[in-house]
């Protein structure tokens, strides 16, 4: 081996060491430039606010259920459930679900009234990253109750063209 | 007119509660998908479902680009007589659809 080898070895060293961290630069930006097109934590809470205004934000009650582990993004089952007795004095107005990482915010608002019986709905939702989901209900005495699911997302709901 | 599938049960007691299934054909195309030349295709949803029995509203969703294809919703009511469910989708681009299923309470 010349010395001109060893040269060239090391710059080729140098170079992969570089591509990798340009590469590894890359990958931070890519996902901050979609997240522009995208909602954030922050752009939720503030579709929450629009909804629930200054009162204060109850755990408990609405159960949202969908699987934890989600192969397709496309399609996705979502439940959302909630205790009341659906009488006409005491019971559920609406629900609202949020996602965090969506291009909007909103998912689905369902208003609801005594005369449903019972309050839960169901229905099936795109999610385009692995995020978290949250619901809102709304009762007749002005309460909110909320409940958050974490979930993954292998195959994300197509945002690019497919 | 987009093909919709209502499953709700024919009969039912009084004061029962039943479930209410339905199911529409359309696109859902969300807005945020780039078509071939790279603009995004524009979005077209549904964004409201009403389901009214004897003429009396008991469910309305607002619907959003992250519902999915082929919208599909599951609600319940409680069947206090005898009547008929209607069913309607509002969308984008002036789409419409409307169903409606009989119920006999006994």
């Amino acid at each position: 081996m010349t010395r001109d080898d060893g040269k060239l070895q090391r710059t080729r060293r140098r170079f992969l060491a570089e591509t990798a961290a340009l590469a590894g630069a890359a990958g931070i930006a890519l996902p901050l430039a979609v997240e522009q097109t995208s909602a954030t934590p922050e752009s939720m809470r503030a579709a929450i606010k629009n909804i629930v205004g200054e009162a204060p934000l109850n755990k408990g009650k609405v159960k949202l259920d969908v699987p934890a582990l989600i192969e397709n993004g496309n399609a996705v089952p979502l439940t959302v459930s909630c205790e009341s007795p659906m009488t006409q004095d005491d019971h559920v107005k609406a629900i609202h679900v949020f996602t965090e990482k969506n291009p909007q915010p909103n998912v689905i608002g369902a208003r609801l009234g005594p005369r449903a019986g019972r309050a839960s709905f169901s229905t099936r939702i795109r999610l385009a990253d692995t995020q978290k989901i949250v619901a809102v209900a709304q009762m007749s005495d002005g309460s909110f109750w909320t409940d958050e699911v974490e979930v993954v997302v292998t195959l994300a709901a197509c945002l690019e063209g497919s | 007119m987009a093909r919709a599938l209502i499953n709700a049960p024919a009969k039912a007691k009084r004061g029962e509660v039943i479930e209410i299934k339905t199911l529409i054909s359309h696109i859902m195309e969300t807005g945020f998908r780039p078509d071939s030349t790279g603009k995004p295709v524009p979005r077209d949803i549904i964004t409201e479902f009403i389901c009214k029995y004897n003429g009396e509203e008991i469910f309305r969703a607002e619907l959003f680009p992250a519902i999915a294809a082929n919208p599909f919703l599951t609600f319940f009511t409680v069947a206090d007589e005898t009547g008929t469910l209607n069913f309607e989708w509002i969308g984008d681009n002036g789409f419409t659809a409307t169903e409606s299923v009989n119920i006999t309470v006994e």
